[in-house]
């Protein structure tokens, strides 16, 4: 009796034994993968008193990288078109003028504010529904749940979508929050503590001390290589990069770490690409 | 006497048709059935905002005013009970535990009438004596589902309160008839299990069978009705954007995602029942030295991998039509899932499957050694193995990584060059219809290994056969490179189409070929009890995997909801309102599986226990004492 008991006994602690071992493995697997939580969007408060055009500029990335989710489908995995690639207002001119567009927008702006709440007026062909011959957008209209942007909030994100590619923004600054406004639920205001951007390029150069060092706008400065004819040397996305990561490529006779790496952080959005757009103009004897 | 019409034959098929009937009557009736038709799927799918079903068109109800017009209560952090540990952990772990029972007990009563019919149709006692020994472990798992039932409800009135309170606003009297159905099921079972010995034979023995199949309909009509809440919280309808119900009880169980849910679990409820009961077997295998009883078991935890396998082959396209129906609902759920946060978890779920595959595999290929006929096709198996660790190995391959900038530079992206093609989906769709079509394989071989073929036609048979194989696999391989790799993402979806095709192809003709070619086929002696102690591992690997695959994809599934309870409808604010890590998640269903397990191992030591019987002691007797 006594053998029976230890010999049921045995095989109920090396099945335990085994089955805890196997749901281990599975465990382990879980640990090992990459960790990253999900959080629910928070809506953010706005504060329109100190709203800045670049401060809404900056709220509609934010809204585009997060609450508004655009980025789980418009990303380089071919979904959808990857805005964030792409000029959206030279690409809604062209949707504007081909005969497929079914919407009623005569603008840029218009027409991109038509294409959150009704993605379906203008399907770039091989991104509609299956069988819907690219006449039905998959992409859920943004106002409505589970989304649910307010008009503030499409108007930032299509400032945004002007502003990435350097276009002049079209879409005023609201004067006004609607009454749809999500109320404050705690997160951290967005827009408020936004730096006023700068007018113009050399405006901009001398805000961030550009012209202390380098021969540029005016400045005969030599303490960093001469900028008065880079645009003959670089491209855009190398001046954007020289900007961006200064240490990434240092130019011949200057050492590297003078130029201070977090310069681009305190720049705009459209400061930036005022800078690079300003640099490429300067090919020298100007 | 078996020659002579009987009209309790016709019982069974009788009660589906009164319950079927029955059904149909208890529900509301479905005004506008003809509208219903006239309408898209597009526009029947469509989320319930975007202007989809209109609700004058088949809300009688809310037009009569018959409804309070309740929109779904919009919830504060505050308006939360807490109760010092997190609200959706505590969920978690009882819905779990009441949905694998749940699973268990609704899926033996399928197979053991099965098994019970066979029984009567073959006049073999021993399809009998196992049919009533399953449900013996399934009656005390049923006190366990009500238990943790109970203790479920109990815990979701308690911490979400607002919920609870609109799921009973929207599906009202519904839930009434889910409790009367329960109390019928609790009826039917009893009556089933305990009249098993006394309605054994004759006619009595179909009233016998027309129990189960009204156990086993009952039963199966609770799912859909539990299903019909977990997709109205998925996808819902019959409700407006505010939540205020609008159509009729119909409409709102038939939301878009209903149908694939029913299919999937009622399908994975089986193979998971099935695994159970083959560990089970394994466990009184193992315990046993008798060789009678160990032939007995061997020849169970046989049947019930059989269960178990043959269900589980057909779920993969199952989960497909499901996702396909969840991207057509809202393709951005579909990418939560599939593309997003969510979609790491598939790395764990490729090992979970690939773990249930290379065990049952293993369990049939050691199960050949119980006969010598099987020994033609041992030098299959190698090459059998190759392909499905290889197509394992591609299925876990990760396509992008989260890595440092260093490892980045290291890598040339983050991807790696060579693996990284590896890792999107048509490389894992050809691995897992490899998969399958060679675990076919396997089991093909494994019921041909105690046969010979007497058939004059056997050399076509098999010629057949093998140009089906290869057919299939070079379908799988081509599509799943050419329009996988080559072509634009539209292609690549399509593809999978041709790839199931050809799997299905495989296992349908396979099957057909075998039946025909096998008809009056020589019998080669089979030892049951003949099998390593070994393989019995491999019986208890399937229920551990197929327990943490089921908690796995259950919380995919409540996942791809995010911050709300009801998609679209009711925001969750309480703050368990994120998606965890992988981790966390992971270490939750490990709780589960292991407290699901610990429940399994008492429950067969219960059902032990009605096996035995304590000799009466000498002093009784007056012996020596």
């Amino acid at each position: 009796m006594k053998k029976r008991f230890r010999q049921g006994g045995g095989v109920l602690l090396r099945v335990l034994l085994f089955s805890l071992l196997l749901t281990l493995v599975f465990t382990l697997t879980a640990n090992l993968l990459p960790q990253v939580e999900g959080e629910a969007p928070v809506d953010r408060e706005i504060d329109l008193a100190a709203l800045t055009l670049d401060g809404f500029v900056a709220l509609g990335e934010t809204i585009f990288k997060g609450k508004g989710t655009c980025t789980l489908c418009h990303n380089d995995m071919g979904r959808a078109p990857d805005i964030l690639a792409i000029d959206m207002v030279e690409t809604a001119k062209e949707h504007l003028a081909d005969p497929r567009y079914r919407g009623q927008a005569t603008t840029v702006t218009e027409y991109l504010h038509e294409s959150l709440v009704d993605p379906s007026v203008y399907v770039v062909r091989g991104y509609g529904k299956k069988g819907s011959n690219d006449t039905i957008s998959p992409m859920p209209a943004v106002d409505k749940a589970p989304i649910q942007l307010n008009e503030v909030e499409m108007n930032a994100v299509i400032a945004f979508m002007e502003a990435k590619d350097g276009h002049e923004v079209s879409v005023p600054l609201p004067d006004s929050l609607p009454d749809d406004a999500p109320e404050p639920a705690g997160g951290e205001p967005a827009a408020t503590a936004t730096p006023v951007a700068a007018q113009s390029p050399e405006e901009a150069l001398g805000k961030h001390g550009c012209t202390a060092c380098h021969a540029i706008a005016g400045s005969e400065a030599t303490l960093g290589p001469d900028l008065r004819s880079v645009g003959a040397r670089l491209d855009a996305p190398a001046i954007r990069q020289s900007i961006v990561d200064p240490d990434a490529a240092i130019a011949e006779g200057y050492d590297a770490g003078l130029m201070p790496a977090d310069i681009a952080d305190k720049m705009t959005v459209s400061e930036l690409e005022m800078i690079v757009d300003y640099l490429l103009r300067q090919r020298g004897g100007q | 006497m078996n020659k002579k019409p009987q009209l309790s034959r016709w019982l069974p098929l009788l009660w589906l048709i009164l319950a079927l009937t029955g059904l149909s009557l208890t529900l509301p009736s479905v005004a506008g059935a003809a509208d219903v038709s006239a309408t898209t799927l597009a526009e029947r799918i469509r989320p319930v905002d975007a202007g989809g079903v209109r609700p004058e068109l088949f809300a009688p109800e809310a037009q009569a005013g018959e409804r309070i017009a309740m929109p779904a209560p919009r919830l504060k952090r505050e308006d939360y009970p807490s109760i010092g540990v997190s609200s959706r952990s505590v969920v978690w772990v009882i819905a779990q535990m009441h949905l694998f029972f749940a699973a268990f007990v609704l899926a033996v009563p399928l197979f053991v009438l099965v098994i019970e019919w066979i029984g009567v149709r073959t006049g073999d006692p021993r399809y009998d004596d196992m049919a009533r020994e399953c449900m013996k472990i399934s009656m005390t798992a049923y006190s366990i589902t009500a238990i943790f039932g109970g203790t479920l409800a109990f815990a979701l009135f308690l911490l979400y309160p607002q919920f609870m309170g609109y799921l009973f606003h929207v599906f009202d009297r519904q839930v009434l008839v889910y409790a009367f159905l329960f109390f019928a099921e609790s009826a039917f079972l009893y009556i089933y299990y305990y009249s098993w010995q006394a309605l054994r034979h004759g006619n009595r023995k179909w009233v016998h069978l027309t129990l189960g199949l009204m156990l086993n309909t009952v039963g199966t009509t609770l799912l859909l009705i539990a299903n019909a809440w977990v997709t109205f919280m998925m996808a819902p309808s019959g409700v407006d954007a505010s939540g205020v119900v609008t159509g009729s009880i119909w409409e709102i169980m038939k939301g878009p995602l209903w149908n694939p849910i029913n299919l999937h679990r009622f399908i994975a409820n089986v193979a998971f029942g099935g695994a159970v009961i083959g560990a089970y077997a394994a466990y009184k295998f193992l315990s046993s030295r008798d060789p009678k009883l160990r032939a007995h078991y061997d020849w169970m935890g046989y049947t019930a991998n059989f269960i178990a396998i043959l269900s589980f082959l057909p779920l993969p396209f199952a989960g497909y039509w499901l996702m396909a129906e969840i991207y057509a609902y809202s393709q951005q759920m579909g990418i939560t899932a599939m593309g997003g946060i969510l979609a790491w978890l598939f790395i764990v779920q490729a090992v979970l499957i690939g773990t249930i595959l290379l065990a049952g595999n293993y369990y049939l290929w050691s199960g050949m050694s119980r006969t010598p006929g099987a020994r033609r096709y041992y030098w299959l198996i190698k090459y059998i193995a190759l392909v499905l660790v290889g197509s394992f190995l591609v299925w876990v391959t990760p396509h992008t990584l989260i890595l440092s900038a260093d490892e980045m530079k290291t890598l040339g992206g983050n991807s790696h060059k060579l693996l990284g093609p590896l890792g999107i989906m048509p490389a894992k769709n050809i691995a897992v219809n490899l998969m399958l079509i060679f675990t076919f394989l396997s089991f093909q071989l494994f019921r041909r290994s105690d046969k010979e073929v007497t058939v004059s036609w056997a050399g076509f048979g098999n010629a057949l056969m093998v140009s089906i194989y290869v057919v299939a696999v070079v379908n799988v391989v081509f599509a799943g490179v050419y329009y996988g790799y080559f072509t634009n993402t539209v292609y690549k979806v399509g593809s999978s189409v041709i790839q199931v095709v050809s799997t299905l192809t495989v296992i349908v003709a396979g099957v057909v070929i075998d039946s025909l070619m096998f008809r009056g086929a020589r019998k080669l002696p089979t030892t049951w009890g003949q099998v390593s102690n070994r393989a019995q591992y491999a019986l208890f690997a399937l229920p551990v995997a197929f327990t943490w695959l089921m908690a796995l994809m259950g919380y995919v599934r409540s996942s791809v909801r995010t911050h709300w309870h009801v998609y679209t409808v009711m925001k969750d604010n309480s703050p368990d309102n994120y998606i965890p890590t992988i981790g966390h998640a992971g270490n939750m269903m490990t709780i589960v599986t292991v407290l699901f397990l610990l429940f399994v191992l008492f429950i067969f030591w219960v059902a032990s226990l009605a096996d035995k019987k304590q000799p009466k002691p000498a002093f009784l007797d007056g012996g020596a004492a």
